[in-house]
């Protein structure tokens, strides 16, 4: 499944890259997120799909854009 | 509330706009205005709202200026560095518009001052730059029923939002989990685009006058992040979270740490056990193990055989955990692990112990 990716703050920092393209094997936003956690160690984030913030049980869909959003402190 | 000649001549500007006029002019001075942290994001708040004709601006910061403010806080002068921050705005904005009353609080926004500070405003703008006042701003708002303007920035990034607005979403219900401790450092710890603040800034301001006038669509239930690299904007819908705001509501100010539950402060007589010691332990004696993560986080290690209980839902299970045994608490880095721990201490446990760098030390 491909899946269309958006990077914010930190973790566009982290990965190195504000978006991408991910040819992967993975079927709701649980697995998605373990995925990440692994690349992404302690940073927290937030999902959303095609602009919609979802929960960990939401099912991905071939194509969708998925954006991941860490929570920002500064003012 | 009518405008003086002198107040008519002021704001001819407004009074041409058919969606302002007069009567919004009214409105703009019958409001009442918090706006928490006299910083990055609140000068630009304060200077527009000031200028705009908002009657009644309360401003609450602790801090004193530093010359390494100026870089981004436009409303201080090299003559304010030393100055509290509420003050020298009060001092500058009374400059700028002899119609509107200011009160000041040169203070630390805590657990006993919010609520009773919020109530006296109708709208709320959080301009703070750390986490545990941005969700003790969300939970005293929420406690309120008053709409929060947010705003927060990231180096070239900013986020912007309204919260608690006609029962639409908040802080909460976008971000339920505060981060890990030292993951998402501050601006004086990694630097920001000086202009930066002032793009969100007048975004939050823009959004008050909108909630005042009652004009355009508010920003609620969505959540913008400007790239001020890019000159480009992300939107990303919200959904009001029943649980969320129930915690909000149910937080009891008089024993919560937001410092704690953010992680800058740490329990000072926490029993710890290494990953090592706990391999060993389970080895000598029977114990439980409490994961206190979200069903889907891995990894399991199933030597443990440990119970899940997702952290947000312990009041509820308490019954679940033993109080005749040694009960080892984890999660992913050993951060909620410390909140639960804590709640269940006040709650009279006394034999919990937790697992020191989470499970992910194992």
């Amino acid at each position: 499944m491909i899946l269309k990716l958006k990077y914010f703050g930190m973790i566009a920092e982290a990965l190195d890259k504000e978006a991408e393209e991910l040819d992967i094997d993975i079927i709701n936003v649980a697995e998605l997120i373990h995925y990440f956690q692994y690349h992404l160690k302690d940073i927290n984030f937030k999902i959303a799909v095609n602009h919609n913030l979802v929960d960990s049980t939401y099912q991905l869909k071939n194509n969708d854009e998925v954006a991941l959003l860490p929570p920002f402190a500064g003012g | 509330m009518s405008l003086s000649e002198k107040e008519k001549h002021r704001y001819s500007r407004h009074l041409l706009l058919d969606k302002v006029g007069e009567s919004g002019q009214e409105k703009l001075k019958a409001a009442k205005v918090l706006i928490i942290g006299a910083g990055g994001l609140g000068c630009p708040v304060l200077q527009y709202l000031t200028a705009a004709g908002v009657g009644t601006i309360g401003i609450i910061d602790f801090d004193t200026v530093d010359e390494s403010n100026l870089q981004r806080q436009v409303l201080f002068s090299i003559s304010d560095v030393g100055t509290n921050k509420a003050l020298a705005a009060k001092n500058r904005l009374e400059q700028l518009n002899q119609f509107i009353k200011f009160n000041i609080y040169q203070e630390k926004l805590t657990n006993t001052n919010s609520l009773q500070l919020v109530n006296q405003y109708d709208i709320i703008v959080d301009g703070t730059d750390n986490f545990s006042s941005r969700y003790l701003i969300n939970d005293a708002c929420v406690k309120a029923n008053k709409p929060l303007v947010y705003g927060a920035i990231y180096k070239f990034e900013g986020q912007v939002s309204v919260f608690n607005y006609k029962n639409g979403p908040s802080y909460r219900c976008l971000f339920p989990e505060a981060p890990e401790v030292g993951s998402v450092p501050s601006c004086s710890e990694i630097g920001v685009i000086g202009v930066l603040p002032g793009l969100i800034g007048t975004q939050q301001a823009n959004e008050v006058i909108k909630i005042i006038l009652e004009i355009g669509e508010v920003l609620s239930g969505k959540l913008v992040i400007y790239d001020a690299l890019k000159a480009s904007q992300f939107t990303v819908a919200i959904k009001r979270n029943e649980e969320q705001l129930n915690i909000a509501k149910q937080i009891d100010f008089d024993s919560y740490d937001y410092d704690y539950y953010c992680g800058i402060k740490k329990e000072q007589n926490m029993n710890e056990i290494s990953a090592q010691e706990l391999k060993e332990l389970i080895q000598k004696e029977e114990i439980q193990v409490i994961d206190v993560r979200e069903p889907y986080e891995t990894p399991k290690v199933e030597a443990l055989n440990a119970i899940n209980i997702p952290l947000q839902t312990i009041p509820q299970n308490m019954d679940k955990i033993a109080k005749d045994k040694k009960v080892v608490i984890h999660c992913q880095h050993g951060v909620r692990s410390m909140h639960a721990i804590d709640f269940l201490e006040q709650n009279g446990f006394d034999n919990l112990i937790n697992l020191t760098g989470g499970i992910v030390m194992w």
